[in-house]
């Protein structure tokens, strides 16, 4: 019963959504990042999520590290303004190379504040 | 992303409740949306089919673009008897991504020995399932044949409307747990739900392949729902 409350627990450390539930109740301005569409070989599914706050602390993964630091830049623009961004990184686009997206893939990517 | 949704959605992931969270993505407004709550026309079609298949996306109802993100719990294997077959079936089940649990009373089958690193609880299913009862996205897997054991997890298997439930036994086996179930008040279509005798046509022999048989219809009932099975999910 305790093993299965501490995984429990675990569990919602991992889970980005919980985290930002978790980040919010503390007070902390949160922007939640999507996977929308992906086109070709993409390392996330589409659905994950990445949850981000105004200081940068980021928790879970759009690309598996790919171009996770330019959604966080993009994540704290979105916070500022409330305005939801649609981001889109591919091997066409110049970000995605200097954001090292190079495995042929392309994903869209769509940032919202929560609140 | 509302706030308030955010957390209904969390709280209804943590209850193991199939949710889908759509955002509009012209003004990025949200809505949650249950399973069962109704939805009329092309966008509450995509929501059905969204359900069906577990698969989140982009669609296009209404002239508008919404992104459909769902969350469906993940599904949990109950298994009635540490049997050889079980021994062989619990770590299958986990390598397919089941949260599997092996229950039986019978404590000389029970033991930490035969299954390492399993979920086991040797008690009766009444009590081994208190803390966590059979939901729509458990699969049942009765292989004891002792009615004194299987019975009652099959009966509240059926009643929860779980995705699967099979259950070891000869057809002759079978045809007096039918009547049994009867007895207890269940009806024909309920009890027609059960796989009985259980498993794939495989011409399974070893108890190996018996639980690679009984695998393959877990994974069918869960990813290919026929009409029936969605019937009884869509009552629960």
């Amino acid at each position: 019963m305790t093993s299965q409350i501490i995984s429990q627990a675990a569990e919602d450390q991992l889970d980005p959504l919980m985290v930002a539930e978790r980040w919010m109740l503390d007070g902390r301005d949160v922007a939640v990042a999507t996977v929308i569409e992906t086109w070709g070989s993409a390392p996330r599914p589409v659905g994950s999520h990445l949850v981000i706050d105004a200081e940068g602390n980021f928790s879970g993964s759009v690309s598996g590290g790919c171009v996770e630091g330019a959604v966080i830049s993009e994540a704290a623009e979105v916070i500022a303004c409330g305005e939801p961004k649609m981001l889109e990184f591919g091997v066409a686009d110049e970000t995605a190379w200097r954001v090292g997206l190079s495995c042929g893939g392309k994903i869209q990517v769509y940032v919202e504040r929560v609140g | 992303m509302d706030p308030h949704l955010l957390r209904k959605l969390n709280a209804a992931r943590r209850d193991r409740q199939a949710a889908i969270m759509l955002t509009d993505l012209a003004d990025g407004r949200n809505r949650l949306m249950m399973k069962g709550d109704p939805i009329a026309g092309e966008l509450g079609e995509a929501v059905e089919k969204a359900f069906r298949t577990g698969k989140a996306g982009v669609v296009e109802a209404e002239g508008q673009r919404f992104f459909l993100n769902v969350h469906v719990p993940s599904p949990r294997m109950v298994i009635i008897g540490a049997v050889h077959i079980s021994q062989a079936l619990a770590p299958m089940a986990a390598m397919a991504g089941f949260d599997v649990r092996v229950i039986d009373p019978r404590t000389a089958f029970a033991t930490p020995e035969r299954f390492e690193n399993v979920d086991l609880v040797a008690d009766w299913p009444e009590d081994a399932l208190k803390d966590r009862p059979i939901d729509p996205f458990t699969a049942l897997v009765a292989v004891t044949h002792d009615p004194k054991i299987d019975d009652w997890p099959l009966i509240s298997a059926l009643k929860a409307g779980a995705f699967y439930v099979g259950a070891l036994g000869s057809r002759k086996t079978h045809a007096r747990r039918v009547e049994r179930l009867s007895d207890a008040g269940l009806g024909e279509a309920e009890i027609g739900r059960i796989d009985a005798p259980i498993g794939l046509d495989i011409g399974a022999q070893s108890p190996e392949e018996i639980a690679v048989a009984i695998l393959g219809q877990v994974i069918a009932a869960l990813r290919k729902p026929s009409p029936h099975t969605l019937a009884q999910a869509e009552k629960v």
